[in-house]
This record gives structure tokens, sequence and C-alpha cells, in this order.
């Protein structure tokens, strides 16, 4: 009856993040919007986008290759295959053996090298220029989120993503400077992997700033909602990635327990609102920096990595 | 010569008159290195006939085949006891596990390599022809030497005729110049190996590597061959500092041997780098044994792959991502040396396991994306990426295989590079263990070295993969280009599907490799391989690449399910390019120069890095006010260790030259003093030690 439960959670998980990933990016932008005193889309508008360009004809263009056409189903793959290996409610999901940090990064990769790929693929100027900043900046961003990786592997003594959190959920690290060091590391990876501001705006159509926006000029119809689809997953899966390690109150234990469930359910939805809540205010207090300036912006996040695993070695050595 | 083996003379004497009994394996292996040399005996003569050059890479796809299926059977088999080759010097052979395993990966990459060469190698000429299968014959004679002197042997035939190969179009200055510097590094290589062999020897004088592992070295022995193998093995393998030559020579060569340079040879000086200093100097070495390996293997893997994105050649641009390749494999042979003195034997076998793979896996890979380069050299005529472009409508096998290539070397999953660099990073992320603090600092150090050098290396790739396959067509030749033959094809295919096959299943590649880390880390072996996973070890972490990409293959479909269903077709139409004006009529596939630039693409790496670690400039030339003329922007890097290394070594070999020019000058009797001096200081220093 173990497998059957497994599977059960797995499904129910993937249906609810499913669920979850168009709401969250809705609710970012309706939450920005109630700070700034406007009125705000829907929240439930990045679905109805979705839908409507689901119904579109998508328009190829003549240079492009069947790379334009695979590229979205894969991007949109990655990042789907990535949030089912990250627990949001309950443990134990049939997947959870997969779920490895090094993995997870390796699927983002193959995500980012997907839309790179698809974004040169037309031979226009502004494609290549996203896909050339989008692959330097996770030069940076990919040590910072392995040193913060680091750090767990050395308190749990692993990088699968259940064995960390079972951990943290048990309490018994305590608050510990290098861990707040390792949040604050894995938050700027976040903000600059989701092409939030600072590091890029996801609301703007300028072509000078545009990171990840730039990519995607040539897609349209399907391929278009299929990537704005991945987009959301991902942000909802380093959103999810957060809580999951940090935040793991209320996660419900391996197994059937339907009450369990409903209760891991409510806190999740909380945490992810907590969440969404803290993001949107964060891009509303501050602006967007100079695409120049990501480096030092991602480079502090690798310090802070890096110190935060030299603080662990140092801290157990001293006890 | 046969001493007594048992009480009384008369069994040893027996024994005497029967001869060794040499496995089948190791004459099966004799025979083919004879039969490669009898190849490039014969070479010369063939080239005359039109046929000549197919009999000849068909002989070397033979023996590379052969050495492969040896390699494996080898593996299969375990250990064998070293037999003498029947020669007047005393050369030994032996096939151990580990020797079989780099049999496998020079194999396989000789094979690729090989029905490349037969597609495209008709009208070489009669020294290259000759050259190949010697320079195969060496590197499997290295790999299967018992003995200092076999061993130097092999690779030394490896180097001198692989430099007869990157001499090929010396035409070109640049050729002539890539060949000097080559040819320079490989006798630098010998001048470092020789006097390492000599210290490992001793007194005794035997260079046999059973007496070496009898008696390895310890103190200031150590420590001297220590440095003396990782400079010279080093600088064959691309190890950073000496690294300078790899990015000149591996493009100057035919493609083909492009190829098998970066696949297989670098492999065998991996190959000579782990045997001497983990198998040959034995498991009581201390600590910092591991950490010259790490530390420069850390630095290649950095600066490889940063000067890969900085790169506008193909070629050139994949030399430097073997440098980064090499770089991981040598951090792996590092980390399993500095884990066997800490005692942690498990995480010793992980680390030692994870750079066996990753040689395989490098091996198949870069010899796909050199021969996909050759490929496009052949049709479009260049292989600078700013005259490339648009090559997945002209070529498509070619784009499909070089995709799955360009996938492997930038690490993604489920593919073969991602295997191995996850084992990699297993490994670093275990480096705290080791009780001791500095060690701990450089671990942390080097895992951030090797993640930021893979994701360098993605960058790269799609920098490679965007500039020469998509968008569209910079030249005319680009747009008339065509794929090869289909032999030229089954070059391509073969190593494409193998590394799909290799990233699906790490763990059974694992298994097959256990003996071989076993010569390496000769206790704590663990149960870590199985045919779905590969495991970091107790309670570990787990791969498992069959699920993930099953997991892949569902997502994928999900979302094609979703997007599809109710979709119209896709029609075709001007790219949108943010509302600017189609191109005129006189210029079908656009402005070439409207597309990112090789050096465009690198720009924000070169900005970010690029000034720090390989004194990048930028410098732009504006007109004045006025003037239509266009601005000019010059983008230029300069590689440090030619700056800090090769260049006042040049300078001091000018210096020295000039000295040893005024010896014509001097006087019959001093010419006379000069052999007696020498004489007498020799005696002096034979005395010396003798006595």
């Amino acid at each position: 009856m173990g497998w059957l439960a497994a599977l059960l959670t797995q499904i129910l998980h993937l249906a609810l993040v499913l669920a979850a990933a168009p709401l969250v990016v809705g609710g970012i932008r309706w939450l920005k919007a109630r700070m700034m005193g406007r009125q705000g889309p829907h929240p439930l508008q990045p679905l109805r986008d979705l839908a409507k360009l689901l119904r579109k004809r998508p328009v190829l263009a003549e240079t492009a290759s069947w790379v334009s056409r695979a590229a979205p189903y894969l991007g949109a793959a990655a990042a789907l295959a990535a949030l089912a290996l990250v627990p949001s409610f309950a443990r134990g999901m049939a997947f959870a053996p997969l779920g490895d940090l090094v993995v997870i990064a390796g699927l983002l990769a193959l995500g980012r090298v997907a839309m790179a790929l698809a974004g040169l693929d037309a031979g226009t100027a502004f494609g290549g220029l996203g896909a050339a900043r989008e692959m330097s900046f996770a030069a940076i961003a990919e040590p910072a989120f392995l040193l913060a990786v680091l750090s767990f592997a050395i308190l749990a003594g692993t990088t699968g993503l259940e064995p960390i959190g079972a951990l943290f959920q048990e309490g018994s690290l305590g608050l510990r400077v290098s861990l707040g060091l390792a949040l604050v590391a894995l938050l700027a990876v976040a903000v600059a992997e989701n092409a939030r501001i600072p590091v890029d705006n996801p609301a703007t159509h300028l072509e000078l700033t545009m990171v990840h926006e730039a990519m995607l000029l040539e897609a349209s119809g399907r391929h278009l909602a299929l990537w704005e689809a991945a987009s959301a997953l991902r942000l909802t899966l380093w959103l999810a990635l957060l809580s999951a390690i940090f935040f793991p109150f209320g996660t419900a234990p391996a197994g059937f327990a339907p009450l369990g469930w409903l209760l891991g359910i409510g806190a999740w939805v909380g945490k992810m609102a907590l969440l969404c809540l803290a993001l949107a205010a964060f891009e509303n207090a501050i602006a967007k920096m100079r695409v120049f300036r990501v480096p030092e912006f991602l480079g502090t996040a690798l310090l802070l990595g890096l110190l935060g695993a030299l603080l662990l070695f140092l801290s157990t050595r001293l006890a | 010569m046969v001493e007594p083996l048992l009480p009384g003379g008369e069994p040893a004497i027996l024994l005497a008159r029967v001869p060794p009994r040499i496995p089948a394996v190791l004459t099966a292996l004799l025979l083919t290195l004879g039969a490669l040399g009898l190849l490039a005996l014969a070479a010369v003569p063939l080239a005359r006939f039109a046929w000549g050059a197919a009999v000849v890479h068909g002989g070397v796809l033979a023996a590379a085949l052969a050495l492969a299926g040896l390699g494996l059977a080898g593996l299969l088999a375990g250990a064998m006891p070293p037999a003498a080759l029947p020669l007047s010097v005393p050369t030994q052979v032996a096939v151990d596990a580990l020797s079989a395993w780099f049999l496998l990966v020079v194999g396989l990459a000789a094979t690729c390599s090989a029905l490349f060469a037969l597609a495209h190698g008709a009208r070489l000429a009669p020294r290259l022809l000759a050259a190949y299968p010697l320079f195969l014959a060496g590197m499997a004679l290295a790999l299967v030497a018992a003995d200092g002197f076999t061993l130097l042997l092999g690779f030394e035939a490896m180097s001198l005729a692989s430099w007869v190969l990157v001499a090929a179009d010396h035409a070109q200055a640049e050729n002539r110049r890539a060949a000097r510097l080559y040819l320079a590094i490989a006798v630098f290589g010998g001048i470092c190996l020789v006097p390492a062999f000599g210290l490992l020897a001793g007194v005794a004088g035997d260079i046999s590597f059973a007496a070496i592992r009898a008696a390895p070295p310890a103190g200031w022995t150590a420590a001297a061959v220590l440095a003396l193998v990782v400079a010279g093995g080093g600088a064959k393998a691309g190890l950073v500092p000496l690294h300078g030559w790899l990015p000149l020579a591996h493009p100057a060569a035919p493609s083909h041997v492009s190829a098998l340079m970066s696949g297989g040879m670098t492999k065998v000086s991996v190959y000579v780098l782990a045997r001497v200093l983990l198998d040959l100097c034995g498991p009581a070495q201390p600590l910092w044994w591991g950490v010259p390996l790490l530390v420069l293997g850390a630095g290649s893997a950095v600066l490889g792959a940063l000067r890969a994105n900085l790169e506008t050649d193909g070629k050139t641009l994949l030399a430097c991502s073997t440098i980064e390749n090499i770089g991981l494999i040598c951090m792996g042979l590092g980390l399993a040396a500095a884990f066997r003195a800490a005692d942690l034997g498990v995480l010793a076998a992980l680390a030692a396991g994870a750079a066996l793979l990753h040689a395989l896996h490098h091996a198949l890979f870069k010899s796909l994306l050199f021969l996909g380069m050759g490929e496009v050299l052949h049709a479009a005529a260049s292989r600078h990426l700013d005259r490339l472009g648009g090559l997945i409508h002209a070529m498509p096998w070619t784009a499909g295989a070089v995709l799955v290539g360009v996938g492997a070397a930038a690490s993604l999953p489920p593919l073969s590079g991602f295997a191995s660099e996850w084992l990699l990073l297993q490994a670093l992320l275990a480096a705290w263990r080791v009780q001791d603090l500095a060690f701990q600092v450089l671990g942390v150090a080097a895992v951030a070295a090797a993640a930021l050098a893979a994701a360098l290396a993605a960058a790269a790739m799609v920098r490679l993969f965007g500039l020469a396959f998509l968008g569209r067509p910079r030249t005319p030749r680009a747009a008339g280009a065509q794929d090869g033959p289909w032999l030229a094809r089954a070059a391509l295919l073969l190593p494409a599907g193998l590394t799909v096959i290799l990233g699906l299943l790490p763990g059974p590649m694992l298994d097959l490799a256990q003996g071989a880390v076993q010569v390496l880390v000769p206790l704590g072996m663990a149960e870590r391989g199985g045919m779905l996973a590969v495991r970091v070890g107790d309670g570990g972490a787990r791969y498992l690449p069959l699920a993930i990409a099953a997991l892949l293959a569902a997502m994928a479909a999900l979302a094609w399910w979703v997007a599809k269903r109710r979709a119209p077709a896709s029609v075709r139409g001007p790219a949108w390019d943010c509302g600017f004006m189609p191109p005129p009529p006189h210029l079908p596939f656009g402005d070439p120069a409207t597309q990112p630039s090789a050096a465009g693409f690198g720009q924000p790496l070169r900005r970010m890095l690029g000034g720090t670690l390989l004194a990048a400039r930028e410098a732009v030339a504006m007109p004045p006010p006025g003037d239509p003329s266009p601005a000019r922007l010059t983008a230029s890097f300069a590689d440090p260790a030619d700056g800090w290394l090769l260049a006042p070594l040049a300078r001091a070999r000018d210096a020295l030259a000039a000295r040893a020019e005024r010896l014509r000058g001097l006087s019959l009797g001093a010419w006379l003093m000069l052999p007696f001096a020498t004489l007498v200081a020799l005696l002096a220093l034979a005395a010396w030690v003798g006595g």
C-alpha cells in the first residue's frame, strides 16, 4: 500500500503545483499593483492568457528551424520535471528518490539551454543578446546555488531534498548564521533565475534591458504559451524549494494521511502566499539595476554562500 | 637467466624451458600493436595508390575496434600478470583493469576518428598516413606498458607521431608555430618523466612497475616525483599553466586527428598521472599528495571554460573545452588521492570513479564535437564562428549529432556529461569530511570552481551551437553546405548514440570500471553502481538517469498533449525582430551583421570575468562628430600563462642560444677541454652516487 500512497501524493502534488503556478504569477502581479495603489489585473489573468495563446495560430520565423518548435516542449518539460521533485505538502512522494538538488540544478540548466537555443534560432539580434546574458548570469548563479547546497550537504550528509527537508523540520539544528547566509544566497539566485527585479523586469519590453523576454520575442501561439507556463512553473519551483528547505513546517509525513495532507496543503498555501507577498514587496521597494551590475549582485550571493560554508566548518570545529 | 624459483635446481630448469604463458588478451593486443606498426611502414608505398588511404584508415579502424574490444575483455577478465616483450631491451607489458579501461576509452575515440578519416581522408600526404597508425600504436603501447621504459617509449611515440600530424598543414605560419610549441612541450614532458622514473627506480634501477610498487618513494623523493610527474604528465594533458599549446595544436591538425588528440591522447596523459601518482606511488602518501592535481585541475577547469567563451574559432573553442574537462578529471583524481590519505575509502572510490567515467564520456562527446566541426569545415570551408550560421537547415544530420555532444558537454541531464559531473560534484561536496581545515576550505573553493566551470561550459556550448548551426548563414558557403557522405554521418552518429546510452547507463559503466577504481583506491569498496542508479554510498544521494529521462519524456508528452489538443497548425512568416524592416532583395538571408557575432556573444562573460582572469580588453574607436564612418569595437584577451610563463621561457631560450653561439669562437684547446671536463664531472658524480 505504501507505493499507492506515494503515487497518490505525487499526483496530488502535481495537481496542486499546476494549479498554483498561474496563481503565483498572477497573485504577485496583483499584489504589486495593489501596493502601488493600482487596481491591477485579476489574479487569474495568466491562466486566461495561457488559454488564449493556446488557441492562437503560431507564426514561426522563416529562418527558424525545428529547434524553435521542439525547445518550448523541452523547456516546459524540464521545469515541470524539476517541480515534480520538490515536495510541497507531504513527504514520501513517488519521485522523492529522484529529488536531488544537483539533479534539480541540472534540470534547470536544461530548461535554460533550451530557451537560449530557441532565442538564437531565428537569427535576430535581440534573441542572441538575451541568450548571451542569460547564460552569463547563470555562470555565476550556478556556483552560488551549489555553495548553498554545500551547506545543506554538510548538515544533512546528502544532497537529497527529502532528507534535508526532514532534518530541517525536525528542528534539531536550531538557528544558524550559515543557514541564514545560505538563505540569502539562494534568494539572490532565485531572483536571477526567475528574471525578477532587480536583475530583470518581467513586465518590461524595453529591448536594451531585456534578458528573459528577449529570447521569446519570436515565439507566438502555443510556443509562447509553453514558455510562459515554464517561467511560471520555475517561479513556483523556486518558492516551493525555499519553503521546502527553510520553512518545512506543517509538511505531512510519508504515507497515507488525508488529514495531515489537508493540513499540509493549508500550510503550503499559506507559506507560498507569504513568499509571494514578500517578493511583491521586495520588487516594489527596489529599482532594476543595470545589466552589468548584475554580476556584482550574483557575486555577492556567491561570496555569501562561500562564507556560509566556511562558518559551518568553524562552528563544527568549535562545537 | 632464470633464477631457481623452487628449492632444488631441477624444477627451475624445467620452468625455464616452458615459456611463460601469455594471456590471450595480451597476445591479441601485441598482435594489434604489431599490425599498426606494419600499417605505418606500408603507408608510404600504399599512398601512391588511390585506394591506399582507404586501406590505412580501414586498418586503423579495425585496430581501434580491436583495442576497444580488448579493453572491454580485459575489464571483464580481470588483471593479468605482466609479460616480457620479445625485444632485445627489457620491456614488459601487462593489462590490468586501469589499462583496460583506458584502452576502451582510446579505442572508442579512435574508432570514431578512423571512420571519419575513411570518409574524408582520401587525399592525405604519405607522411600523415604513416603517422596516424603510429599515433594510435604509441597510445596503446603507453597504456599496456608494465615498466617505465615501455611507458615512455609509447608516450614519446605518441607525441612524435602526433607532432607530424599537427604539422600537417605546415604551409601556414600559425600551424608551424603551433607544431613548434607542441614539440617543445612534448620534449618538456619527456624531460620531466624520465627523471621521475629514475627517482622511482631508486638505486636498484629496476623500472618495472612491480618493483616500483614494492618500494614506493617517500620524503623528498616522493615530492620530487610528484612535481616532475604533474609537470610532465600535466603538460601533455593540458593542465594550467602548461596548457598554452593545446588551443593552438589541436585545431591545427586535420579534424579526425584533432578528435583523437582531444578524445584519446589527453586521456593517455591522464592515465600516466593516475598510474604513477595513485598506483605506483602507493597508498601511503600524505594528504597533500592530491592537492596539486586538485588545485591545477580547478584552475584548468575555470580557465579553459572561460577561454572557450572568448575564442572565435570553433575548433579552438573545443580545445579550450578540453582543457576544462581535463581539469575536472584531474580534480577527481586529486580528490581520490586526498580521500585515500584520509582513510575515506568509499569517497576515494567515488572520486576516482567520477574521474574515470568522465574520461570515457569526454572522449566520446569531444570526439563527436571535433568530428562535427570537421564536417562543418569540410562543407562550409570555415571553422570561424563568424563565417558560419544556419547550418541546421543545410546539414541536419551533423546538427543533430552535434546537438547531442553540445548537451553532454554542457552537462545537461540525462546525457553522459551530467552523470559524471554529478558524481564529481558529489565527491567535491563531501570534501569537508577530511578533518583538516585547510583542505576543507580548499574543497569549498573547488566546489565553486567546478560549478563555475560547468556553467561556463554550458554558455560556451550554447555559443558554439547557436552561432554555427542556428540563425542565418553568414557567408554564401555556409548557405550552400551539405551533410557528408553516409560514412561520415556514421562517424558522428556512433559517438552521439554512445553519449546518449552511456548517459542513461552510468551505473553499469561504473560497475565495469570497478576494477580500475580498485587499482587506484585499493581499499574501501561500496556497491555504487547498479542498473538504474549511481549512488554516493551509505544512505547518500542518488542519481537515477533512466527515471529522470522517463520523467522528462512524460512531462514533454503532457505538455505536447495540452498544447496540441486544439491548436491550429503553425505558419511561416518573416522574423518579427522587434519590427525591424525586412532585408533588401540582394540579401536573401538578411544582413548577417544583424545577428549576434562570436565576440558579441562572449561580451557579458568577457566583461564579467575575462578582465581579471584573461586580461581581456575592449576598445571603442569612435569617429569624430560629423564623420559618417562606423565606430569600431576591438576586443582582445591574453592568456596569463602565455605572458607569464611561455614568453619569459622563450626569452630565456633566446638568451641561452645567443650565449651558446659564442662557443663557436672557442679555440681547439678549449673545445677539447669541454668533453674532458664533462667526462670528469660525470665520473665524479658516478663515484659519489655509487660510493
